[in-house]
């Protein structure tokens, strides 16, 4: 029998959910150390710029192809600036901003093939824009035209779910699908990844996903956003271990890697959907990073966290890291710079007149598509109301 | 439609008419499913090699493979959520919940996912799966097996609702269900699982979502479906004796509802009661006690009148008897709208 010692609860040395405990001099700050993510986080460009190796993971990279990487990234920032501006402005009803999060994003997202498939939560526009879905085209759910207004099966880009976890056991099935369909286990292979953030991880449906990939094997890498806040709630209110060490319960590797390095977060996503694509899956990755804005904006973060902290997390920016690399290796002038920012603004010019311009969508559309074989209930029901809609045509309704 | 499907009959033993059980009936439909479409697959707790608690899923496993024939680790969940994955991959699942009490860590999938991505994506994604659910009581259980939960579905749009209740429609209704491009809740009344009947697997079957009249009569019109119909036929008989013509109507689709042959009959009879094992609040005798009075109104000679289960949990065995419509309380109700 082993000693009862062995069995007693993680002490205080254990790491906590965020990277190192927080000392008293932060905790009387109210400050979270959550700038720290620990020994194990990937990294391969340090918040100064410094490229760093890795002993498992490492990256070649071009000069054109982190150009992209950094235009990709100040593109959707601009896209998600301008959708937060309109909802202040009352042409949005709710945004939910992913400031902060763009290199976790674009570094997944560039490490998928096309024929891989995304099953995000509600806040991947920077996937989004990696699958090739229009910024536009993420204006009608928040504006309250559509639910949805990308094709998932052109852009392998599945609509947002809302209801926190759900996706997960979709795209566990998804990843199932692929690999008794046979695209599994050579260089041509498919996989599938999901989005989802730290709060989601205490969902049934996480559990159940994790469970089930590892049991089938299936090739999905579950893609965790930590962006150390469930709303108010921080990540120690979801789990007392970090979440990348929870893989391992499970049977598959989990790896932490810092969420505001794009070329970490590209080179070990791109690792893991391989692996994904041979047959070695599931993965799961935890992109250690910072929602530097609300919730929605419907949200106050003043009520619950320090602006110091925030502070904190702007010397980490996942931009600013790339640019200063880029100036430093010489790899980029300020002439793309410049144009880089007039293409961002153009975007948002775009974005902008749109978005206006949106149509309310024409009455009866609330019955539309609601059954894939129709309901003869239902066009009972819409047919009255037509007919009674039509009563006010022309008239002061 | 999108799945190949109306010729079956290569699949048919050699006798068209067989006598079955509901059970053999679901089990044959499903195998003449997978038959004529390998995109089929079954999925759910102990379907496979133990061929299901009720042995629905019989020797499937062992004909079709482990791949089309999922033992599924034990959370409703995860059964739906990852149906739903594979139904949008092109696959048509059909998920088994084990009994009627065990759906519910499943309806969040049913109702978030299942049902509303069709609307969602406006038919860009489609979601053709059957979630098979023994329901209803009647079999001396501990709690959480004898439910009726149908009408929390039928009342979530997206989604269809059927319930068989003979050996017949068993074997048509499942394959049809599969076909069906929307997701289907298919409900098998649990305590008629071995009843038997006949089935022709040569004859056309009529639409699915669609009520039948399996009694003509006069005087009061009965409206039931799943395990109730069988009572209510039995009532029907029972009443014959006493010089009472009742109709049967056996609703087999619960959402959408095929009220016209119940209107029809109404008129005629200017008498309904709704026989349901499910409680009556906000429910689906509710809802046909709503639109009969709409369409029928100046017909009726009596109000609606609904014998169902209590509205309280179901109750420990000892006191289902209590709790289940039974022929006496059809028959009560019969007398009491006559008497009106």
């Amino acid at each position: 029998m082993s000693s009862p010692e062995k069995w007693t609860h993680p002490g205080p040395d254990a790491a906590p959910a965020t990277a190192a405990k927080p000392t008293a001099e932060q905790v009387i700050a109210g400050l979270r150390a959550t700038d720290e993510g620990g020994a194990d986080l990937v990294q391969l460009l340090t918040p100064e710029g410094e490229r760093v190796q890795h002993p498992d993971f490492d990256i070649d990279i071009t000069a054109e192809e982190l150009r992209g990487l950094y235009r990709d990234m100040v593109l959707v920032r601009r896209v998600d600036r301008e959708a937060n501006a309109l909802q202040r402005k009352g042409e949005l009803g709710i945004w939910v901003p992913l400031l902060g999060q763009e290199a976790a994003q674009i570094g997944a997202g560039r490490a998928m093939r096309p024929e891989d498939m995304a099953f995000p939560s509600y806040r991947e526009h920077g996937i989004a824009w990696t699958r090739g879905v229009k910024p536009t085209d993420l204006l009608g759910i928040f504006r309250g035209t559509d639910n949805g207004t990308w094709d998932p099966v052109e852009t392998r880009f599945h609509p947002y779910t809302i209801v926190i976890g759900n996706q997960v056991l979709n795209a566990t099935g998804y990843a199932m699908g692929q690999k008794f369909d046979g695209k599994v286990g050579d260089a041509d292979g498919e996989a599938t990844i999901c989005f989802f953030g730290d709060g989601a991880t205490s969902q049934g449906d996480v559990h159940e996903g994790f469970v089930w990939a590892a049991v089938y094997d299936a090739p999905l890498v579950f893609f965790c956003q930590n962006n150390q806040w469930a709303i108010s709630e921080p990540t120690e209110r979801q789990s007392r271990l970090p979440l990348y060490q929870r893989a391992r319960g499970y049977g598959f590797p989990g790896i932490r890697v810092d969420g505001n390095d794009v070329l970490a977060t590209l080179a070990v996503t791109r690792w893991a959907l391989e692996e994904c694509r041979q047959g070695n899956g599931p993965i799961l990755i935890e992109a250690f990073t910072y929602r530097m804005d609300a919730h929605t904006t419907s949200d106050d973060p003043s009520r619950y966290r320090l602006s110091d902290e925030l502070e904190l997390w702007k010397l980490k920016d996942p931009i600013e890291r790339v640019k200063v690399h880029l100036v430093k290796q010489q790899w980029a002038d300020q002439a793309f710079f410049e144009s880089v920012e007039a293409e961002a603004e153009q975007i948002a010019i775009e974005l902008r007149d749109y978005c206006v311009n949106l149509p309310d969508p024409p009455a009866g559309r609330i019955f539309s598509e609601v059954y894939a074989e129709g309901n003869h209930v239902l066009e009972a029901q819409r047919d009255e109301f037509l007919a009674y809609h039509a009563g006010f045509a022309g008239g002061e309704h | 439609m999108a799945a190949p499907t109306m010729d079956r009959t290569t699949s048919a033993a050699p006798a068209a008419v067989q006598t079955l059980t509901i059970a053999k009936a679901l089990n044959n439909g499903l195998r003449a499913s997978m038959e004529a479409n390998p995109k089929v697959i079954v999925m759910g707790e102990d379907v496979g090699k133990l061929g299901g608690v009720f042995r629905i899923t019989d020797g499937l496993q062992k004909d079709f493979g482990e791949q089309r024939v999922l033992d599924t680790p034990l959370a409703e969940s995860g059964i739906i959520g990852t149906a739903v994955g594979l139904a949008i991959r092109g696959y048509r699942p059909v998920c088994e919940i084990q009994f009627d009490g065990f759906i519910f860590p499943g309806f969040d999938q049913i109702v978030s996912q299942v049902a509303k991505l069709h609307f969602r994506t406006q038919g860009r994604l489609k979601v053709p799966m059957v979630i098979r659910v023994p329901f209803g009581g009647g079999i001396g259980a501990v709690e959480h097996h004898s439910e009726s939960p149908e009408s929390y579905f039928a009342h979530t749009a997206g989604l269809k609702v059927v319930a068989c209740s003979n050996p017949a429609d068993a074997y048509w209704m499942i394959q049809q269900a599969i076909d069906c491009d929307d997701p289907v809740l298919f409900f098998e009344p649990k305590r008629r699982y071995y009843e038997k009947g006949e089935v022709d697997t040569t004859a056309a079957p009529g639409p699915l979502f669609a009520s039948r009249t399996l009694r003509t009569g006069r005087d009061v019109t009965l409206v039931t479906y799943g395990p109730m119909v069988r009572t209510s036929l039995e009532a029907a008989a029972a009443a014959e004796e006493e010089g009472r013509s009742l109709e049967v109507v056996d609703l087999r689709s619960l959402s959408p509802l095929d009220l016209a042959p119940v209107y029809e009959s109404v008129r005629r009879t200017g008498r309904l009661v709704v026989v349901t094992e499910a409680p009556s609040e906000s429910s689906i005798s509710s809802e046909i006690a709503a639109k009969v009075q709409q369409e029928c109104f100046y017909s009726l000679q009596a109000p609606v009148l609904r014998v169902t289960g209590f509205d309280t949990p179901y109750p420990p065995s000892k006191l289902e008897e209590e709790f289940l419509p039974d022929l006496d309380r059809v028959l009560h109700a019969v007398d009491r709208s006559l008497a009106w």
